[in-house]
């Protein structure tokens, strides 16, 4: 931790910061680093490392219930700890800025554009009289992209895209000129084109204006291009620091190497390998390496002491006691079902599908898929993507068209399907938060469809919820446990569990791992794989080509409610015809 | 499992334990009480003296006996109006909130109408047009309570019904009955019983409003309501005889008002870590 020193004082100075839960359960610790002006540095981990604890703890702000209770925080000459009250209100904001993650949520639904910009600049002294501030205002719009005519800034926060939602946060940051800003998470509501443009847009920004930025994010591939420096958190540790290109080459954290093996990459279909087992809740961290147990170098000594973050000349910084320093070696993979020819009869055809609310989601869509094969339906939010995998599920409604199932008319609503067209396709739903009754243990939700379906109660139910529960790899013990004991990936094992034990065949799955962390979506890519060799066929809803590229084996593009492109995986994302799947891949993020 | 999680909160605990102190009062006070409810004791508005803690009431009679009597009239039919409220209140709320228009619509239509006319004005008008029986009064309570039941309980299910554990249900086919009773109805339960809680509060309040104003329970019956009304002449000269019957009521409502909080907190707690 010494080396900090010896890189020239910088706009943010950390030192040895210390985030903590009553009881001394600490969230973040031990935190040291700097940044010099200008650049951007990205703060990358999973839900519970401890990153959001940080970034707010850098405004000298903590969630309820936490405290920062050691350590220091300068931005320029200011000691941003010792500030409290209106001094530290005046900092932030002037000295630092925060974009949050969801700006449909951050910003004021009953403030115009220009009112919350405009009251931003009176809350902070700028010197800057009326004649200076509107220029200044304007400048900062068109600084992020955005039309500055008078109609515009008289216009309320629901009354813009997701995208330019964003960019008045960015822009609400940016007027004041801080000095760093601060961004959680700021992309991850985005479709990839919006998500690609704003991430340009912040990068030229810095860098024009000479603003350090701390981008917090839990995907590597979605920072690539956009950081100078990347700092991977485990468990509220640093536990690798490095330039951006140092990293992604040689990454040597045995969590950095995992996390990237994690992550599905559209330029090439490759071996995904989850990272086994949890990260440690605070105050339940193993004695010694935090990852240790997860970590396959793991040794005796491993476990005896924290390894401590080793700073080498160059900047770069590992908390390992035997640090990789080889590239990381991706194996690459086969389609799963090489499908040869056309089978004669289509498992499933959607031919006409028209669905409307008050505007028309879906024109005249038809697809065809065929036993065994997953096919991935791509497109960015308001491609009626869900729309279309719902209204095959049946849940659908103002839906016209015609489905058929294996040579069968499939009725459009649920209810009017017979129990075998019922168990045979199952849906598997976005958010695993609400897709299991609260109130059931796991076993009441597995054993339902059981008795429900083939009248299979008792004992034999019992045994078949524990083979179920083997397959999706959870233990047994699982089956007497509340969904609320289970964490984000394991409700999604619960939820495909299910689904299975209705002996389905047809899974419908409406973007299942969105929700999920990656090491967690790479364990679950890797069971429907799974599935699908044992036969499953498969409708695999989602906006991320990755994923597409790790799991379809064809692949449908959906443009406002319009098929523009349809074909095997390979050829559509190798060999793009249509200019919006092209765009699509452009703003993919991607490792390569 | 649920009450053990209850408990584990200190405010259920502590609000647990005032309601039960009440409840033991009305309960076990008649075979505790020094006299008969309605025997003639003493001097009228005589002041608390060695054998009469709480000194004697319009009629001569001992307020301690008659307080440690007269709870278990008001407590019963409390429990009694809530109880119905909830049950009838539930169901059709439920119904309601899963149904399509035109029913949701009548429902929804009549429990507003009837939320609009004041709680006592409508017990009164009942009570006075039929009679005064305890089962009519309890009728009576439960009906004015009934609307708020069906409000919250449909308003509760249809932000439950949009949850996708619901759609999973539809889509399975489970029964309508099923989905409603056993995929809904134990999510809405904690701000139910918490509701609960509080129409126990204000069934109290109403039994001792109806007593006052003599609607309720006949005298000479001991009743805390009633106590405060036959009472209220010799407040200055004997405020124990109004005093007494008052705070009991009041512990009463404060400690289920507690209890239902403690419940609300606790499932709110243990509520869905949303990611």
């Amino acid at each position: 931790m010494n080396a900090m020193t010896e890189i020239d004082a910088g706009v943010l100075q950390v030192r040895d910061l210390r985030v903590e839960l009553p009881g001394q359960v600490d969230v973040v610790s031990g935190i040291s680093f700097s940044l010099a002006a200008g650049e951007i540095l990205g703060l990358v981990g999973e839900s519970g490392s401890g990153k959001t604890t940080l970034a707010t703890a850098l405004l000298a702000h903590a969630r309820r219930g936490a405290r920062i209770v050691g350590g220091q925080v300068h931005v320029g000459d200011q000691a941003l700890l010792s500030l409290e009250g209106e001094a530290l209100r005046r900092a932030r904001g002037s000295l630092i800025g925060y974009v949050a993650q969801d700006p449909a949520t951050a910003l004021n639904p009953a403030l115009r554009i220009g009112h919350l910009l405009r009251e931003t600049l009176a809350a902070h002294p700028s010197g800057l009289d009326r004649e200076a501030q509107q220029q200044r205002l304007i400048e900062t719009l068109r600084d992020v992209g955005l039309p500055d005519d008078h109609g515009f800034l008289r216009r309320f926060p629901h009354q813009l895209s997701g995208g330019q939602q964003q960019r008045v946060m960015l822009a609400l940051a940016f007027v004041l000129r801080p000095r760093l800003i601060v961004l959680d998470e700021p992309t991850t509501a985005l479709d990839v084109s919006t998500q690609a443009h704003i991430l340009a847009t912040l990068r030229r920004l810095c860098k024009s204006q000479g603003v350090a930025a701390v981008y917090v994010s839990h995907d590597l591939a979605v920072i690539k291009d956009l950081v100078d420096r990347v700092m991977v958190m485990y468990a509220g540790r640093i536990v690798e620091t490095a330039t951006r290109d140092e990293l992604f080459s040689r990454p040597s954290h045995p969590y950095t190497r995992g996390l990237l093996a994690a992550i599905p990459d559209v330029a090439g279909r490759r071996e995904l390998t989850a990272i086994a087992g949890h990260a440690p809740a605070p105050g339940r961290r193993p004695q010694g390496c935090s990852f240790g147990p997860r970590c396959e170098r793991f040794t005796a000594g491993c476990a005896v002491a924290e390894p401590l973050l080793q700073m080498n000349a160059a900047g770069r910084g590992v908390a390992c006691l035997a640090p990789h320093d080889q590239a990381l070696q991706v194996k690459a993979l086969a389609p799963i079902a090489a499908l040869k020819g056309r089978v004669e009869l289509p498992l499933l055809s959607v031919s006409g599908l028209n669905v409307a609310y008050d505007r028309q989601v879906l024109f005249d869509v038809s697809l065809q898929v065929q036993p065994g094969e997953c096919l991935a339906i791509v497109g960015e939010s308001g491609s009626g993507k869900t729309s279309l995998a719902r209204a095959i599920a049946g849940l659908g409604e103002n839906a016209e068209g015609a489905l058929d199932y294996a040579g069968r008319h499939l009725p459009l609503h649920a209810r009017q399907r017979d129990a075998g067209l019922r168990h045979q396709i199952q849906y598997i739903f976005q958010n695993p938060y609400r897709a299991l009754n609260p109130r059931q243990t796991v076993y009441q939700t597995l054993s339902a469809p059981l008795a429900h379906f083939f009248g299979v109660k008792g004992a034999p139910a019992r045994e078949r919820v524990e083979a179920v529960l083997k397959r999706v790899s959870l233990p047994g013990s699982v089956a007497g446990l509340y969904p609320h004991s289970l964490s984000g990936g394991e409700r999604q094992r619960v939820a495909i569990a299910r689904a299975l034990l209705c002996e389905p065949r047809l899974l419908i799955c409406d973007e299942i791992t969105s929700a999920l962390d990656v090491s967690v979506q790479a364990s679950i890519l890797d069971l429907l794989r799974q599935l699908q060799r044992e036969g499953l066929t498969m409708l695999f809803v989602t906006h991320d080509l990755g994923v597409v590229r790790a799991i379809a084996d064809r692949v449908l593009v959906l443009k406002v409610g319009r098929v523009v492109e349809q074909g095997a995986v390979d050829d559509v994302l190798d060999h793009p015809q249509a200019v919006y799947t092209r765009t699509l891949l452009e703003h993919s993020p991607s490792l390569r | 499992m649920s009450a053990r999680r209850w408990l584990a909160e200190p405010q259920t605990r502590k609000g647990a334990l005032i309601t039960l102190l009440v409840v033991v009062v009305a309960l076990l006070g008649p075979w505790l009480a020094p006299h008969g409810s309605t025997d003639m004791v003493g001097p009228v508005y005589g002041a608390p003296a060695g054998d009469a803690w709480l000194g004697y009431d319009f009629l001569g009679h001992d307020v301690l006996s008659r307080l440690l009597s007269g709870g278990l009239s008001v407590l019963w039919m409390s429990v009694a109006a809530a109880s119905i409220a909830l049950a009838v209140g539930t169901t059709l709320g439920l119904l309601a909130g899963l149904s399509r228009r035109r029913l949701d619509q009548f429902i929804t239509w009549s429990a507003d109408v009837s939320l609009a006319f004041p709680d006592l004005i409508l017990v009164l008008l009942i009570v006075s047009m039929l009679g005064r029986a305890p089962w009519l009064i309890v009728l009576t309570v439960s009906i004015a309570f009934i609307p708020g039941v069906i409000r919250l309980t449909r308003a509760s299910a249809v932000a439950v019904a949009g949850q996708e554990f619901v759609e999973a249900a539809q889509m399975m086919g489970y029964s309508r009955r099923r989905i409603l009773f056993k995929e809904i109805l134990p999510n809405i339960l904690t701000p139910l019983l918490v509701h609960f809680g509080n129409m126990l509060t204000w069934g109290v309040g109403m039994l001792s409003g109806l007593s006052f104003l003599g609607y309720g329970v006949a005298p000479p019956t001991a009743d805390w309501g009633l106590m405060i009304n036959e009472n209220q002449a010799g407040l200055l000269v004997q405020p124990w005889a109004v005093l007494a019957p008052a705070v009991l009521i009041g512990v009463f409502a404060y400690g289920t008002n507690i209890l239902a909080e403690g419940i609300g907190r606790s499932s709110a707690r243990l509520g869905d870590r949303q990611a």
